[in-house]
């Protein structure tokens, strides 16, 4: 079976900078998949590549489609959804306001999206008035997760979810991420600085060096690997 | 007292004309970030190209209704072609833009038409008598175009408010990258802001033209001022703030040239003074104006 989402020598640049030199990963039906690398390394471009937020050559298809140079706006269409890196909210519009965007390109099924949100959730019901630049960074974060749920994706893209948070917020978010993989099976490609965890909640694993895949593996064998110890895991 | 409500009633009429254009200035900021100068202009030019269409036998109402349909997609088209290379550029750009906008149009109505004055509308499109109410006339034309104001202030408070267009319009403002990765097409909505802004902006242009005939090539220049004061008195961002703000203006200017026997104030000289008179005491007192809101964020 083809994988969910396929990348194949993905290459994009930034000016003369040439960001992405030839990515090939993929992402399974149901699986979660970390990329890991240091700052420069090209794992934000490789989401924006796949959200076309940058333009790229090679392959990228998703669910037997091909995306690649399709606009944001038809990559959402096709069910993915990105948490951009930093603070991917409205932060003039309300908690609320932020989720019925989210869901902006259903037809029909907000009640019951909001309700399986709120599951994970469960403090964005009391706060739906409240604007959304006034809450916690943590609380940001997962509104930008939720509403990125309200979409009802087929594969989530998350860039850096622990950016800047608290260790315990960043375990709670990443409790999230595998409860919704659990149970819902939804497939989920993760960026992410913090290896350590990145790599305890994923089943496989990329790491990115100046725009190309250096490593791949499962990430039970990744974490145990001397050279990615050595550079990311600190021991 | 009646001559009073008299000139409070003169002013609403003139103060609705400034709501009008105020309104296309608020959804163009609220819907693209960009400030219009050039919505006056743009508002005689469609005017002008009403007055063709009834030069060649199109009928006023008629005429009227296609002009707004040729502002709404005039306005998307300008918005695509002209003012999209600004997008996402420093706020000045935009700035600098919308005033070559106000020149360039202030400029093709003027060399399409001439600066001659025609005779605009054909016939007066509300009926020319008045209500007598304890006294004091009500103008049956004043009462439509208020009527009509306030009927498109409601409308585009319940699109902002309620709908779903109207929150992916601001979204696009706000954030446009966050909301094409949610799956909206900015482009369209920036346009849409742009089409909708120049459709209202035409009513008002209309409006003007059938309160104070005859149809001049300048004639949205001296209300354009009194807009803006409008729209920045009620915050740029709220249509009831922009119809608020431009009926305050209205009746405030009336009240001042009727009971003012000392400084002999003559409005025509001292509008552009008053006017940011008026701006500079609402920022100086309320930096987000009457109905804006103060957005707080976390850093």
């Amino acid at each position: 079976m083809a994988p969910l989402l396929e990348l194949e020598d993905v290459r994009a640049r930034y000016g003369s900078v040439q960001a992405l030199d030839g990515v090939s990963l993929s992402v399974g039906e149901g699986e979660v998949v970390a990329v890991l690398g240091g700052n420069g390394a090209g794992k934000t471009t490789t989401l924006r590549a796949i959200s076309g937020l940058v333009t790229t050559s090679g392959d990228v298809r998703f669910a037997g489609e091909r995306i690649t140079r399709a606009p944001p706006e038809r990559v959402a269409r096709a069910g993915i959804a990105h948490v951009p890196e930093g603070r991917g909210i409205f932060e003039e519009l309300s908690v609320d306001e932020n989720l019925r965007l989210g869901a902006y390109l259903r037809r029909g099924g907000f009640s019951e999206s909001y309700e399986r949100v709120c599951g994970h959730f469960p403090w964005l019901e009391r706060r739906g008035a409240q604007q959304a630049g006034t809450l916690s960074g943590g609380e940001q974060q997962m509104l930008a997760i939720a509403r990125a749920l309200m979409s009802k994706p087929r594969l989530l893209l998350l860039d850096e979810p622990s950016l800047g948070l608290a260790p315990i917020v960043v375990r709670e978010i990443f409790r999230i991420i595998g409860d919704l993989n659990e149970k819902e099976g939804l497939a989920v490609l993760v960026v992410e600085q913090n290896a350590t965890l990145a790599l305890r909640s994923s089943s496989r694993a990329y790491v990115l060096e100046v725009g190309h895949v250096a490593l791949e593996g499962p990430s039970s064998e990744l974490a145990e690997n001397e050279s990615v110890r050595k550079s990311y895991l600190g021991y | 007292m009646t001559d009073f409500l008299q000139q409070v009633v003169a002013g609403l009429s003139s103060g609705s004309i400034y709501a009008l254009l105020a309104l296309g200035i608020v959804i163009i900021y609220r819907s693209t970030g960009v400030v219009n100068f050039a919505q006056g202009e743009m508002a005689t030019f469609t005017t002008f190209i009403a007055w063709t269409l009834v030069d060649h036998g199109v009928g006023y109402w008629g005429a009227f209704g296609l002009t707004i349909l040729i502002a709404l997609a005039g306005g998307f088209l300008l918005e695509r072609i002209v003012v999209r290379p600004v997008e996402g550029k420093p706020v000045i750009n935009g700035v600098i833009l919308t005033i070559g906008l106000f020149i360039l149009f202030g400029g093709l109505s003027n060399w399409i038409w001439k600066a001659e004055v025609r005779s605009f509308p054909p016939s007066r499109p509300f009926p020319t008598s008045a209500w007598n109410l304890g006294g004091v006339a009500v103008s049956k034309q004043d009462a439509g175009i208020l009527a009509v104001t306030l009927v498109l202030m409601v409308l585009l408070w319940l699109l902002f408010r309620y709908t779903k267009l109207g929150l992916a319009l601001r979204a696009s403002a706000l954030n446009p990258t966050a909301s094409r990765l949610v799956g909206i097409r900015v482009g369209w909505m920036l346009g849409l802001g742009w089409g909708l802004a120049a459709a209202i902006g035409a009513v008002a242009g209309l409006f003007t033209a059938a309160a104070a005939p005859p149809l001049d090539p300048n004639m949205m220049r001296p209300v354009l001022i009194y807009a803006f004061a409008a729209a920045v008195v009620g915050g740029l961002e709220s249509p009831i703030g922009a119809v608020v703000g431009g009926l305050v203006i209205g009746v405030v200017l009336n009240l001042i040239s009727t009971y003012d026997t000392h400084l002999h104030l003559d409005l025509d000289r001292v509008r552009l003074p008053l006017a940011l008179a008026l701006i500079l005491i609402v920022l100086l007192a309320r930096p987000t104006g009457l109905f804006g809101r103060q957005v707080v964020r976390r850093v």
